[in-house]
């Protein structure tokens, strides 16, 4: 293979790879603008996204489509009951203690996973209508499995900016997360807001575990995966969907190009490294903005 | 001689200017006021002073060396104190641990004498209770010497914001707003202190103030601002029955005339 | 009540408030020293690693419970404590200059941690330390010439002249008397002006600055302190297992002392040692229940993490204060009796965005 072929497989990979990154990315941003929490279970949400997807699919032998719908819904209900039993009664309570009860919920709910008959400790398989479908272009190989995950993110991405433009409880959401105060004396329910910001999050990053199951196939430390999305949403400045995509795309090439291009161990730091390069030179990343407490 | 110089101070965040060329000079010993309406720049000439800003341009000098490269830090070591609009009060701590914040510029421990906590280290936390203690009777603030700073009545955590300024034994004061949201007892106990402070202290006393029968009581002179301009400087008689500040403060007698 | 009259500053800053204080801590050091006499073996050697992850989670406690900087990378601390301990006693150097030069180099490497995240904040903090965690972490695995990588490290036992600490009994002791030192430094640090400083950072950083407290200095300290006792800690470990690789010290181990600190309950040193307590002990109080569940669950490698992430859920949805809230609030009712006042530890809820920052 040559180096331009190798160039864009590696490329075309790492945006594939990003895209997931980004899609939970965007899960992060999104809890973190509403209520300035840093959900630590975000990759667990995913990891639990794949794994009712794989139940729909080889244990309820749901066709694609309808097992990624189905997730996504249960996912969002999921989020939605989380949010209820566990986050509402910590409203008002500091950002440290909340972060960590994310960190707590993300072990539980990967220990839990294990211990249901069914799934357990295994590893899974996962197949979708693109599966070992390839798409060839001299000595390019492209995988449609790849291929979908761009586009079905795309697609989503999409979704999200015209509920989040258009839609009215998507404007009251981006305003709740700007000021809430005012947003309640403008009639927003801040219950509902949250409620929606969870159950968005959520399914989200279920979407994103039914996308990346074929790649990675579907087993419990998936999450593992997810928590890389943190440093791409940290680059992205948490502060916009736009820079959760940018970070989740960052990080992903990152790896997917060192992975090609340096001694293997480099590949799992080297997102880290660009986010501590990123961080020291723009302290607020890359579309953040500097918050300074105004005295 | 002027211990607080501020020579054509202009600074803009974004599009707003939000001082244009603002000069003034505070004297040694002197209680000098800065009034205006809100908005106007008062706040941001102390925060430009405590080097939380920078000047896009102009100089401001303290006790003659200009301070445009000092860092917010050391603006305590060079005598200047500050209390602020919205109390900045260390919350989870007590009064009296408060105060011996203040006395932090005195320190001269490091940290190896401190986890040894030798008998210099000892002897000068005693120094540093003394001399918070020193503030606390100036300021009657022995009722809440333990009590969590979060737990007080604001006008107390006013007063414990004060005594941590005093406490840096500072050459300058800058207080923003002490009086607001002080009832009149208060308003007088505070007026009181600020004298003594001026007189038997001999702390020079810059404050933003919006209570004018303050200004009027204890200040030397006073400076007027208004959209970041100075409209005014002189002795507090003159500036406050200047018809240009009372319009700024009050609005033009047509604004409040009906058809 | 109890009030206590106090006639000299002296007094005030004394390390215990009531004189039966001293006493009952007196009586705990002897209950602790008295240990070995009437504990097995395991029992020693739990006890063992309580001592040494306090003493890390000490400095944990010092970083992020007093001066709220958030780390995620503690354990990449112990690490380079653990290896520069475990390298030097291999070529020969007594442990006690190993001990202390473990501290040190992990103290410095806290330093130049510290320097970049000196302008980042909450998350952003957070997230960097994990990255540094990482990237140390892969170091350690990749210099193999320095740590034998991924194959491992022998470590000798710890030695102090002619004592060789081989023993459960005689490392517990060892453990003991650095936690004590730990603590006692900590305690000392905190109530001299270096530690209200620190705290002064975590409360308002912009009162701090005015105060003359130089923030990079500060939170440089905190990181130093906070990577030196790490690396105590990482040092006493290695020399208990006697075998070290990376994955003695990944990403868990990090969120371990996270939890060790917030379920002790943060801002207090007692909250440490209890926290280690609690995490170290939780798989024995697992071990009691496992007759009440049904055979396969009991039996599951997945419950102790489950149970673990449980706790942590459940402390910080009702015990914020975390164990040590809990004891000051049972104490306080007893010293209180009859007019204690249920809402007297109620945490005021911050629901402005300006008041949390």
């Amino acid at each position: 293979m040559d180096v331009i072929t190798e160039l864009t497989q590696a490329i075309l990979s790492g945006v594939a790879i990003g895209c997931i990154y980004a899609l939970v990315a965007v899960g992060f941003v999104l809890i973190y603008k509403a209520t300035e929490i840093i959900n630590f279970a975000q990759g667990e949400m995913m990891m639990l996204g794949a794994f009712i997807a794989f139940t729909c699919s080889s244990y309820l032998n749901m066709p694609y489509w309808a097992s990624l719908l189905t997730t996504t819904v249960v996912m969002g209900l999921f989020g939605m009951m989380l949010e209820r039993a566990v986050l509402r009664p910590l409203i008002g309570e500091p950002v440290f203690s909340v972060v960590m009860l994310t960190v707590g919920l993300g072990i539980f709910m990967r220990s839990v996973v294990s211990m249901i008959p069914g799934w357990g400790t295994q590893t899974y398989g996962f197949k979708t209508p693109f599966t070992d479908k390839f798409l060839r272009h001299g000595e390019l190989v492209i995988s449609w499995d790849q291929l979908a995950v761009i586009l079905l993110t795309a697609l989503l991405i999409l979704v999200l900016f015209a509920f989040f433009r258009y839609a009215k409880m998507g404007v009251a959401m981006r305003a709740a997360s700007r000021n809430q105060l005012a947003a309640v004396y403008m009639g927003i329910s801040l219950n509902r807001v949250f409620s929606l910001t969870w159950i968005i999050s959520a399914a989200v990053g279920g979407f994103a575990g039914v996308l990346l199951s074929p790649i990675t196939f579907v087993y419990m430390n998936m999450g593992f995966i997810g928590l890389k999305a943190l440093p791409a949403a940290v680059l992205g400045g948490m502060r916009s969907i736009p820079g959760a995509i940018v970070g989740g795309l960052i990080i992903g090439l990152t790896e997917s190009l060192s992975g090609l291009y340096l001694t293997s161990g480099w590949k799992d730091v080297s997102p880290y490294i660009i986010l501590i390069l990123v961080l020291v030179i723009r302290p607020e990343g890359l579309f953040g903005i500097q918050a300074k407490k105004k005295v | 001689m002027a211990l607080l110089q501020a020579e054509r101070m202009s600074v803009a965040f974004g599009g707003v200017q939000a001082l244009v060329d603002v000069s003034f000079d505070v004297h040694e010993g002197e209680v000098f006021s800065i009034i205006g309406p809100n908005g106007a720049g008062k706040t941001t000439i102390f925060n430009c002073i405590s080097r939380f800003y920078n000047l896009d341009r102009g100089v401001i000098r303290v006790k003659g060396k200009d301070i445009s490269r000092v860092s917010p830090h050391a603006m305590a070591e060079m005598g200047v104190a500050r209390t602020f609009q919205n109390i900045e009060l260390f919350k989870k701590m007590t009064v009296i641990d408060n105060l011996m914040l203040g006395r932090h510029r005195s320190k001269r421990s490091n940290l190896v004498s401190e986890a040894l906590f030798i008998g210099s280290v000892k002897r000068a936390e005693i120094r540093s209770r003394e001399k918070a203690e020193e503030v606390i009777d100036f300021l009657d603030l022995q009722a809440y010497r333990t009590q969590q700073v979060k737990n007080l009545p604001y006008g107390i955590q006013k007063t414990v914001e004060l005594g941590r300024a005093l406490a840096m034994d500072p050459e300058v004061l800058l207080l923003d707003e002490p009086s607001s949201g002080l009832n009149m007892e208060e308003t007088e106990d505070l007026a009181f202190w600020l004298t003594d402070i001026k007189e038997a202290l001999g702390i020079t006393i810059v404050m933003v103030e919006h209570n004018i029968k303050l200004v009027q009581d204890i200040t030397d002179r006073v400076l007027a601002l208004n959209f970041g301009a100075v409209i005014t400087l002189g002795a507090a008689q003159d500036v406050l029955g200047d018809p240009e500040v009372i319009r700024a403060y009050l609005g033009e007698e047509s604004d409040f005339a009906s058809s | 009540m109890r009030f206590v009259m106090k006639r000299s500053y002296r007094e005030d800053i004394q390390l215990f408030k009531y004189r039966s204080t001293f006493f009952w801590y007196l009586a705990l050091i002897a209950g602790l020293v008295a240990m070995p006499a009437i504990s097995d073996e395991y029992i020693l050697s739990q006890l063992g690693f309580i001592c040494v992850y306090a003493v890390g989670a000490v400095g944990l406690m010092l970083l992020t419970g007093y001066t709220g900087q958030i780390s995620l990378g503690h354990a990449a601390f112990l690490a380079i404590g653990a290896y520069t301990s475990a390298i030097l006693t291999a070529k020969g150097v007594p442990f006690v200059f190993a001990l202390f030069a473990a501290g040190i180099v992990a103290a410095a490497a806290g330093i130049v941690v510290g320097l970049p995240a000196l302008r980042l904040s909450g998350l952003y903090l957070a997230i960097a330390t994990m990255g540094f965690g990482f990237i140390i972490e892969e170091i350690l695995a990749r210099w193999e010439s320095l740590t034998g990588g991924h194959r491992g490290f022998y470590v000798d036992p710890a030695s102090i002249g002619p004592i060789v600490f081989d023993t459960e009994a005689r490392f517990y002791y060892l453990a003991l008397t650095v936690l004590i030192l730990t603590v006692l430094v900590a305690r000392n640090v905190m109530r001299s002006p270096t530690g209200r400083a620190l705290i002064a950072v975590r409360d308002s950083e912009v009162a701090a600055q005015a105060m003359g407290i130089s923030l990079a200095w500060y939170k440089t300290i905190a990181f130093a302190l906070s990577s030196f006792f790490a690396g105590l800690a990482g040092s006493l470990y290695a020399h208990k297992i006697t075998f070290i690789n990376p994955e003695s010290f990944t990403r868990l181990v990090s969120i371990e002392f996270l939890a060790i600190i917030v379920i002790g309950g943060l801002g207090s040193l007692h909250g440490a040692v209890y926290g280690t307590a609690f995490i170290i002990f939780l798989p024995q109080l697992i071990g009691f229940t496992k007759g009440y569940l049904p055979e396969h669950l009991s039996d599951h490698p997945g419950l102790e993490p489950a149970v673990y992430g449980l706790m942590i859920v459940l402390f910080i949805l009702f015990e914020p204060m975390g164990l040590y809230g809990r004891w000051l609030k049972v104490k306080y009712y007893f010293e209180m009796f009859p007019l204690y006042k249920k809402d007297t530890f109620r945490r005021e809820k911050k629901y402005q965005k300006v008041e949390r920052q």
